[in-house]
């Protein structure tokens, strides 16, 4: 791989064109060649700016910036061959119908010699441990392979600098050890490293610098992960950041389960879920875990009365469902279905209809025929519970990662369902938010609302679940992908 | 699921031309069809359509299966031409109430449905046939179409079966939100627009981080591209297309020479 002299940033920061607060500021740094830095910092301190401005993917016209950044005494912009990034979602970041074409696609860009692409092409592969032949379609692999081939797509161009902006946050701990192992076996001594990453036990192996972004501007913290946490632990850990080696204590039930809800008997979707059998009580957290492909989130859809079932039943008590409790839940009408059980969903913004967070919370209120100021009572308080009352005028999607999360939850509760069914709902979270979600979740289910969690996040079961149930991946049907959801 | 994985065996001998050389071949077989009005020329250019098909490795029902909006357009045409045209003119064939089919009117309708498989099909059949990839990188080094063009439409093409689930997702999403149409056909027309518009939204965003990914690459940065994958316009690829206008021009000869003719324009 090419190498590197070094990244100078002096007093650097950008705003985007149209904002009135600078996404980075006042960033002195400078990192050596072959360093492994971990970039961390509060949740909008800037680190992806950081790294889009590293990779030259800030164009001068699309904001304002201060100060200077370099790379070999270069901008940025002027030396991008030098530069390779991954980006955190693998569906938007492969270009080709094919794995092998994908690779090449950034050394024709370059204008490698023919006759090199393809040796290359492998080599990279080869380097990321990619298990496939090259002409394997690319929406034929899981997330986790999806990623690895990303890498293998920025290794290949050899770069002398690699950005890799959470690589790991839309996969299951399958598919994420995969690409931390992938980005451990690829990198050349001399490369340069800078890796952005929440989960910070997992990404300490990659690294040996940790710089610590503050959300006003400016470093806070820079120096050996020893160092960095022992000064800096307790400071980090309260902004959010997953310092190692601290534990959350568990919230268990402190009474015993409530009116039984929901049943499931030999519940299924076949290809995408076998037979499953469940109860939820009020009053209790059950955990719903399992591989990839085990329709995990399937699951969630037909307890949510999403879906309709492909075989089995599921009942709804009268407790739950008063006199519908005859019908299942999939055939009820919306309003009668939100205000029973309520969904939170993996991706937050599909859940979103507004054009602001006030309307977005007065929404299920409204279609299940309250009065507006009850409306209003019941908005007010989950803004503040939630800390979003600054944001009520917002648009959803301008929101960030751990916001959206809040708000998709609020608008689950807003019609106060006494069960609640959630896919993933600490996927991709700073500590900060999944701290806040345990204390809600468990508040909700000790004033007698059931809880059914679908995750892969182990730490938020053992906080949280009084009961668990394990998902087995169904056999395959022959020249199926993976199940591609996490 | 949209499907848009080419069907044909892959080692035929005219599914193995270029893609380039296919699409002019297609496109040019359909435009001088297009000149005459009567059922004869069509007639006889689905005839050579279908009897070359096999050299294009697409089997019969395979096409039937991909070709199955175009017959229920011809169905449409056929019962909107027999029961609504105005012009009556031939022999009554048919008298039921106020549905009169005549000769004429049905002469008519089989020319306009003749006329929409022989433009259609040579369409199909290049697409069952050519891998989306292989059209790109044809286009670019045959046909010298931009890059910028070829590719970004490949890369956006890839995203497209994506659509459909993102549709169903939005749509369960909002029912749990307490959202439904109901039996009400406005409410369900708004519910529509607002669904399309949610996922046109997301569509953009996932296309702009598309972008940001290929622009990080390298894509369209002003280094002359090399190609990975050569793609060749060869004699056989040139005597395609030169065969397509040849079998066109032969099937209007005929009808010419049958006093069939009847030319679009004048």
């Amino acid at each position: 791989m090419g190498t590197l002299s070094g990244v100078i940033l002096r007093g650097f920061g950008w705003r985007h064109a149209g904002r009135k607060r600078w996404a980075v500021r006042s960033v002195d740094l400078r990192i050596e060649s072959g360093e492994r830095v971990l970039l961390l910092g509060p949740s909008g301190a800037g680190k992806s700016t950081l790294l889009a401005a590293l990779a030259g993917l800030l164009p001068e016209d699309s904001g304002e910036q201060e100060g200077t950044v370099e790379i070999d005494g270069l901008d940025p912009r002027k030396g991008r061959e030098r530069v390779g990034i991954v980006f955190q979602d693998p569906e938007s970041q492969l270009v080709m119908a094919r794995c092998g074409d994908d690779v090449a696609f950034g050394l024709e860009n370059r204008g490698v010699p023919a006759e090199e692409i393809w040796p290359r092409v492998d080599d990279a592969l080869r380097r990321v441990g990619f298990p496939y032949h090259r002409d394997r379609p690319t929406a034929a692999l899981s997330g986790g392979e999806q990623q690895r081939l990303a890498l293998a797509g920025a290794l290949a161009l050899r770069p002398g600098l690699l950005l890799l902006d959470e690589p790991t946050a839309n996969l299951d701990p399958a598919g994420a050890t995969l690409v931390r192992s992938a980005v451990a076996g690829a990198l050349d001594a001399d490369t340069t490293l800078i890796l952005v990453e929440h989960r910070v036990a997992e990404a300490l192996p990659l690294v040996d610098r940790v710089v610590v972004l503050e959300a006003g501007g400016g470093v806070r913290a820079d120096g050996s992960p020893e160092a960095v946490f022992r000064d800096h632990g307790d400071a980090l850990a309260a902004d959010g950041v997953w310092v190692p080696g601290r534990t959350v204590p568990p919230r268990r039930a402190t009474t015993a389960p409530g009116d039984l809800l929901l049943t499931a008997d030999r519940l299924g979707l076949p290809p995408r879920l076998a037979p499953t059998d469940l109860a939820v009580r009020a009053g209790e957290a059950l955990a719903v875990l399992g591989p990839n492909g085990a329709g995990k989130s399937t699951l969630a859809l037909l307890l949510g009365g999403l879906l309709p079932p492909g075989g089995g039943t599921l009942t709804a008590s009268a407790p739950l469902a008063g006199r519908d409790a005859r019908t299942p839940p999939h055939r009820w009408r919306a309003p009668a279905l939100a205000a029973r059980i309520g969904s939170v969903f993996q991706d937050p913004e599909h859940q979103f209809v507004t054009g602001t967070v006030f309307d977005e919370l007065a929404l299920g209120p409204r279609r299940t025929g309250r009065p507006e100021p009850e409306v209003r009572a019941v908005v007010d308080d989950l803004l503040a519970r939630l800390r979003l009352g600054a944001l009520a005028g917002a648009n959803p999607y301008t929101l960030s990662g751990g916001e959206a999360r809040r708000l998709s939850v609020a608008t689950a509760l807003a019609t106060a369902p006494r069960l609640l069914i959630c896919d993933e709902p600490t996927f991709g979270q700073d500590r900060r938010t999944w701290l806040e979600l345990v204390d809600l979740f468990a508040d909700l289910r000790d004033a007698g609302h059931g809880i059914v969690t679908v995750t892969h996040d182990a730490e938020f079961v053992a906080a949280l679940a009084d009961r668990q149930l394990t998902l087995a991946r169904p056999a395959p049907a022959p020249g199926t992908p993976d199940g591609d959801r996490p | 699921m949209i499907s848009i994985e080419p069907v044909a065996a892959p080692g035929a001998p005219l599914a193995r031309r270029n893609p380039v050389a296919k699409l002019a071949a297609a496109l040019l077989f359909s435009f001088i069809l297009v000149a005459t009005l009567d059922p004869v020329a069509p007639a006889i250019a689905i005839a050579v359509e279908l009897a070359l098909l096999p050299l294009f490795g697409v089997r019969y029902r395979v096409l039937a299966r991909r070709a199955w909006p175009l017959l229920v357009s011809a169905a449409g045409i056929l019962v909107t031409l027999v029961l609504f045209a105005a012009e009556r003119s031939g022999r009554v064939l048919l008298e039921a109430g106020p549905v009169v089919v005549t000769s004429g009117v049905l002469l008519t309708a089989l020319g306009l449905v003749l006329r929409t498989f022989a433009v259609a099909l040579p369409g199909v059949i290049v697409f069952a046939t050519t891998d989306a990839t292989d059209l790109a990188d044809a286009l670019i080094q045959n046909a010298k179409a931009p890059a910028r063009f070829a590719i970004g439409a490949l890369a956006a093409f890839r995203l497209v079966p994506l659509l459909g689930q993102e549709w169903q997702a939005i749509s369960m999403a909002r029912r749990a939100r307490g959202v439904d149409a109901g039996r009400n056909p406005i409410a369900k027309l708004r519910l529509f627009v607002s669904t399309a518009f949610v996922l046109l939204v997301g569509a953009i965003r996932r296309g702009t981080r598309l972008a940001v990914a290929m622009d990080a690459r390298g894509f369209d940065a002003g280094t002359p591209r090399t190609v990975a994958r050569r793609q060749r316009f060869t004699t056989a690829d040139a005597l395609l297309v030169a065969g397509a206008v040849a079998l066109a021009a032969a099937a209007l000869t005929a009808s010419i020479l049958l006093g069939t003719y009847r030319p679009l324009l004048g």
